[in-house]
């Protein structure tokens, strides 16, 4: 690792450009990409929450549905910014060398890396926006103030941008990603109280499910979304903010030193 | 005014020397050509001058602005046609001038008055909405080359721009080249083609293992280095005759293969000798780039 890779990022303003650039592709297939992200999280929310729902009593002071669609806000917003930060950014670095096009312009790596991670937070800002606007058509919001769920959102798809670009450096082939897949967002899907809640796991469990992002995501966005205060909001978003600053700092130092040589 | 300086220039990757101390002057208008087999160093040397690696050691300054320190901010007039393809597959290729543009920070007025006339310059009008992947290798060229304009830069780097082209193709880039220069653009190619350098440059150094070995103008180069009269000789009993008299009658003799080449001042006698013989044939023509270049940096095989 040479030193000047671990630079604190200098930014410009032209990675508002690199974050066009994406969007200007999207917006060429923006419908079927809405589709396709929904269409997982629904049926899992729909199949679950409705099938499952219905043997169970309230879970945690709510239906099951309305419990599992908070959980599915986050999960789907965790899902779209990990592709998105990892198979399409590692097409556009490394199959179609875009970044490296874009990098001979008076654009510095660190702007791509910085537009890279705020167009993945903003794709799955929309993910998990689609699925809070389904919950609230199936009657599972309790009042407009879910929308204060919004800014949450993004947070979450910024701390997952950061991890996955982490991945997306260190890949040699879009093979590496299913390791990630299976390690952590597989996980992370099943202990952070997405289905159910943390407290029901064994206190060992419970303590790994603490570090992890997805845990503080959902621990806000469940209340809120249920017309309650969350308790100790600060401290989750802390953690939601270390992982995001955290992980872009680090996938930034890795992609210098897998680019700029 | 210098467009680019670059002097006693370092890089090392690992315990290979890549650029080994290497000084360089651009002047404006000019076109320079970095020549060099497979792995001389000169794409590396590309990279430093545009501040995307930092050397170990040595000074560059482009545009007036030291680099790497102040690169981005040099990159603003420099137009570079890199020697790999990389267009945005997921665009037309008008999107593509108009994302490119965007990434100098220009006004999307500029980069739409822009486009028609780049289109017309690749000769590309008629295909402005058509998808990268239908375009031939030597649109996508094309294309690259019009994109490297879209901020109406000073210099222009092109590595190795017509590699892989048909001839076609490399006749109709090399025209487009001269017109920059007509315009009074400043160009840095890379290119292990002789004749596109010798063609298209007004100066050129020779690059080989991270040095430069020799530099000039390509006429110079020629006149400086080697004998002025090239004699092929093909066929079986080549080796026979060249230790029989053709190794007596030139001042040089290089065998590749089967070939023997013969390097004289006067070739008269040589060729009179071989009007003779029905067993070989021959090429008598004058020393070109080529023959420097091989005489300098070798005939073995670089991989």
């Amino acid at each position: 690792m040479r030193t000047k890779d671990l630079a604190l990022p200098a930014f410009s303003l032209r990675f508002v450009h690199v974050w066009r650039r994406n969007r200007l592709v999207w917006s060429k297939l923006a419908i079927p990409s809405m589709l396709g992200n929904l269409a997982d999280p629904m049926l899992y929310m729909l199949g679950l929450g409705y099938g499952l729902g219905a043997m169970l009593p309230e879970v945690g002071g709510m239906s099951y549905i309305a419990f599992l669609a908070a959980g599915t806000v986050c999960s789907s917003t965790m899902m779209s910014a990990s592709f998105e930060a990892m198979y399409s950014a590692f097409s556009r670095m490394h199959v179609q060398k875009t970044w490296e096009a874009i990098i001979n312009a008076p654009v510095t790596l660190d702007d791509v890396v910085l537009g890279e991670a705020a167009w993945a937070a903003s794709k799955s800002f929309l993910s998990g926006m689609a699925v809070l606007f389904v919950a609230w058509t199936l009657g599972l919001v309790a009042s407009p103030l879910a929308l204060l769920v919004l800014p949450l959102i993004f947070l979450t798809g910024l701390a997952f941008a950061g991890l996955g670009l982490i991945m997306t450096a260190l890949s040699p082939s879009y093979d590496f990603f299913m390791y990630y897949f299976t390690l952590a967002i597989t996980p992370m899907m099943l202990i952070c109280g997405v289905f159910f809640p943390v407290d029901q796991l064994p206190g060992w469990l419970q303590g790994v499910a603490q570090v992890l992002p997805l845990t503080h995501a959902v621990s806000i966005a469940r209340p809120i979304m249920n017309g309650a205060a969350p308790a100790a909001v600060l401290p989750h978003l802390l953690v939601l903010a270390a992982y995001a600053l955290a992980g872009f700092y680090v996938a930034l130092v890795l992609t210098r030193r897998r680019l700029l040589e | 005014m210098e467009q680019l300086l670059v002097a006693r220039l370092h890089k090392s990757y690992g315990n290979h020397e890549v650029v080994a101390g290497i000084d360089l002057q651009l002047k404006a208008g000019e076109c320079f050509g970095l020549l060099g087999p497979n792995g001389a160093g000169k794409t590396t040397t590309l990279k430093l001058c545009l501040g995307l690696a930092d050397p170990d050691r040595g000074e560059i300054t482009m545009l007036g602005l030291p680099v790497p320190r102040r690169a981005r901010e040099a990159r603003r007039r420099v137009g570079i046609v890199p020697q790999v393809d990389n267009l945005d597959p997921d665009f037309t290729v008008r999107e593509n001038l108009l994302v490119y543009g965007r990434y100098f920070g220009l006004p999307e007025n500029d980069i739409a008055q822009r486009i028609p006339g780049l289109l017309e310059f690749a000769g590309l009008a008629a295909r402005a909405d058509a998808k990268i992947q239908a375009l031939s290798g030597g649109m996508k060229r094309r294309l690259t080359l019009a994109r490297a304009l879209i901020n109406d830069p000073d210099l222009i780097f092109l590595d190795e721009p017509t590699t892989g082209l048909d001839p076609q193709a490399r006749h109709l880039i090399w025209a487009r080249l001269r017109q920059l220069l007509n315009q009074g653009k400043t160009i840095f190619l890379t290119t292990h083609f002789m004749d596109e350098a010798e063609r298209l440059c007004h100066r050129l150094a020779i690059m080989d293992r991270g040095r430069i070995i020799a530099d000039g103008a390509p006429r110079e180069l020629i006149d400086r280095h080697i004998e002025p009269q090239v004699v092929e000789v093909y066929g079986d009993s080549a080796e026979t005759w060249a230790a029989a008299f053709g190794r007596g009658a030139a001042e040089r003799c290089e065998r590749t293969g089967a070939t023997i080449f013969c390097y004289a001042h006067d070739a008269d006698a040589l060729v009179h000798d071989l009007d003779r013989r029905t067993d070989l044939r021959y090429l008598h023509r004058p020393a070109n780039l080529e023959d420097v270049f091989l005489k300098l940096t070798g005939r073995e095989l670089r991989d």
